[in-house]
């Protein structure tokens, strides 16, 4: 992840750099793209093409987890139709997630950018380094620290400001954790749009007589939106498909995104391959969707 | 990069209550960030904390009695199943890391270093398994495994493991190698052709020495990308266990502190690794 911030922090020249950019009509450049391709091709696309075909799958009545080939578009309307509150779960809770991770990352991002000078690259690793103690660790580890004997949640109980007076099994909890687990993507890229960003042009909102909060909003924010899309679509995207979190943090019921629909669809229920595969086909579509509008809207190209 | 310090800039300013404002501007800032780093380490310290709890049946609460101890520090294996799983994930992370570099390396060149018909599909083909929830890439996987392989003979299990982690690394090789490629000098190159290197002695002497540093964070990031993979990994892995399913799978049970002890081991030996490669990295730069 130091790379993509690093490596992302030095552009500036333009593409079709080097000396080979005169070479066109080579074969070269679709030897080199082959083998990588390829395996995109075999193990990516191929899949996807096989999830659809699963999704109009129909069961072999009689045979428990046998099904056989079909158009069967139902499988969409009842996937949609039973678990529409887990997609808007998904939806609403990756996004408030995206919200305070983009509240939590953007101070510390100015911070390193522009404050933390020699500090800059501890405060880098500071960053990355939580990531290497298994996400899952963690997570388990907050279900601890947040759970109902816990300091946490015996404090806000003693200060009366916990509605419920709990916060583990509740989609606090479920957001906490997933603003905890993606905040470190929404960081770096803020971070590598900043340091990209001249300082001077900054302070010369203030010389201009702009208050703090005005030259932050008509001349930091803007110089830093490349760096926000991407880091509000790398949280928001894996977010939105995540189940550890509700599965760990949340209750059985009221919690449950469709992450943890498609999981148990696949693996706990019996016959339910095409429902879980219309489910997953359904989520991708529509992540897909939002992806390119958001592009489209904010017009970054430098994300393909 | 940014060069200008924030104290040249104070001196431009007029008056002294926007230098107060300045001054708050400056430390809220830092103070926000160091309490969200703060944050980030809350659930490392818990898990380096209950690595030493002389736990009896789960590793939940804090027993006083014989805590802390050094003995799951000695015995990190002790837990049966947790080094057999570290191993997987070790060997997995290893060949993914090694072959999707290679892989998204040679795309990176491609697509920074050519202009070809079908350039822009080609981009497209890398960035959507990026914008793919893990979950459907893992379903995909999962159905084209099971009812289109399984004829072919192909079980799930490590291989099917392998063949998924390279498959979601290649695209993030491909984004960092690309920015690397992307921000170098083209007239370091031209100088060396005009210096009356080939093509070949420039890339050798010229364009790899100066991708390389985006090549090793690219396998960094893939290593710590498919080491830390579960939800993937759970839909093709069959019986196979990884560290992080072995961690998933034994909560219900009781999590051993062995799986602390190893956690919070891979942390701080990345960070050392870090450490190292940031005073490698300013020792070349000084010389």
């Amino acid at each position: 992840m130091s790379a993509l911030a690093h490596a992302g922090g030095g552009g500036g020249h333009p593409a079709a750099t080097g000396p080979d950019q005169a070479k066109r009509g080579s074969w070269l450049p679709y030897l080199l793209l082959l083998p990588g391709l390829l395996w995109l091709a075999i193990f990516f696309v191929a899949p996807l093409v096989q999830l659809f075909t699963v999704s109009l799958q129909s069961k072999l009545k009689g045979y428990p987890g046998y099904y056989y080939r079909d158009l069967n578009f139902r499988n969409y309307w009842s996937a949609l139709t039973e678990f529409a509150p887990h997609f808007g779960r998904s939806l609403l809770f990756a996004g408030l997630a995206t919200f305070f991770a983009f509240c939590l990352a953007y101070p510390l991002a100015y911070a390193m950018a522009f404050k933390a000078g020699k500090w800059r690259g501890v405060m880098m690793i500071c960053i990355i380094a939580p990531f290497f103690t298994s996400f899952m660790l963690r997570t388990i580890a907050w279900r601890q620290i947040l759970a109902d004997e816990g300091a946490v949640a015996s404090t806000l109980n003693f200060l009366h400001v916990l509605p419920g007076g709990r916060i583990t099994e509740t989609w606090m909890a479920v957001v906490a954790g997933l603003t905890y687990n993606f905040l470190p993507f929404m960081v770096l890229p803020i971070y590598a749009s900043l340091e990209r960003a001249d300082p001077r042009v900054i302070e010369a909102g203030g010389d201009l007589y702009a208050n703090g909060f005005t030259t932050f909003r008509t001349v930091t924010l803007p110089m830093s939106m490349p760096g926000v899309i991407a880091g509000t679509l790398l949280t928001f995207i894996p977010a939105a498909g995540d189940y550890v979190n509700a599965e760990l943090l949340g209750s059985d019921r009221s919690t449950k995104m469709v992450g943890n629909v498609i999981e148990s669809q696949f693996f706990k229920v019996p016959g339910g391959f095409p429902i879980a595969a219309a489910l997953s086909f359904t989520l991708m579509a529509l992540i897909l969707a939002m992806v390119f509008v958001y592009i489209r809207r904010f017009g970054t190209e430098e994300l393909l | 990069m940014s060069t200008a310090s924030p104290d040249t800039a104070l001196a431009f300013r007029p008056s002294p209550g926007r230098r107060a404002q300045a001054w708050i501007a400056n430390r809220f800032a830092m103070i926000a960030a160091i309490l969200v780093l703060l944050y980030l380490f809350v659930p490392v310290g818990y898990t380096f904390a209950f690595s030493f709890n002389n736990y009896r049946k789960s590793n939940i609460t804090w027993n006083s009695e014989g805590s802390p101890t050094l003995k799951h520090w000695k015995d990190p294996c002790g837990a049966p199943g947790v080094c057999e799983a570290l191993g997987n994930s070790l060997k997995i992370g290893l060949i993914a890391t090694v072959i999707a570099t290679i892989l998204g390396t040679l795309i990176a060149f491609a697509l920074v270093r050519y202009r070809f018909r079908g350039r822009g599909s080609g981009n497209v083909l890398v960035f959507i398994p990026m914008a793919t929830p893990e979950i459907v890439l893992g379903a995909s996987l999962l159905t084209l495994f099971v009812q289109g392989f399984s004829r072919v003979g192909l079980r799930l299990g490590f291989w099917t493991i392998v063949i998924a982690h390279i498959m979601f690394c290649i695209s993030f090789v491909v984004v960092t190698v690309k920015a690397r490629l992307q921000s170098l000098d083209p007239r370091l190159e031209e100088a060396a052709q005009d210096l009356y290197a080939g093509p070949r002695a420039t890339f050798r002497y010229i364009t790899l020495p100066l991708v390389l540093p985006g090549i090793v964070g690219a396998a960094l990031l893939s290593f710590s990308l498919s080491f830390d993979d579960f939800i993937i990994t759970n839909f093709v892995s069959g019986n196979e266990t990884t560290f992080p399913k072995f961690v998933y799978v034994s909560y219900l049970r009781g999590i051993p502190a062995q799986a602390n002890v190893i956690g919070f081991s891979m942390f701080f030996v990345a960070v050392l690794l870090v450490i190292a490669g940031q005073l490698i990295g300013n020792a070349r730069k000084k010389t």
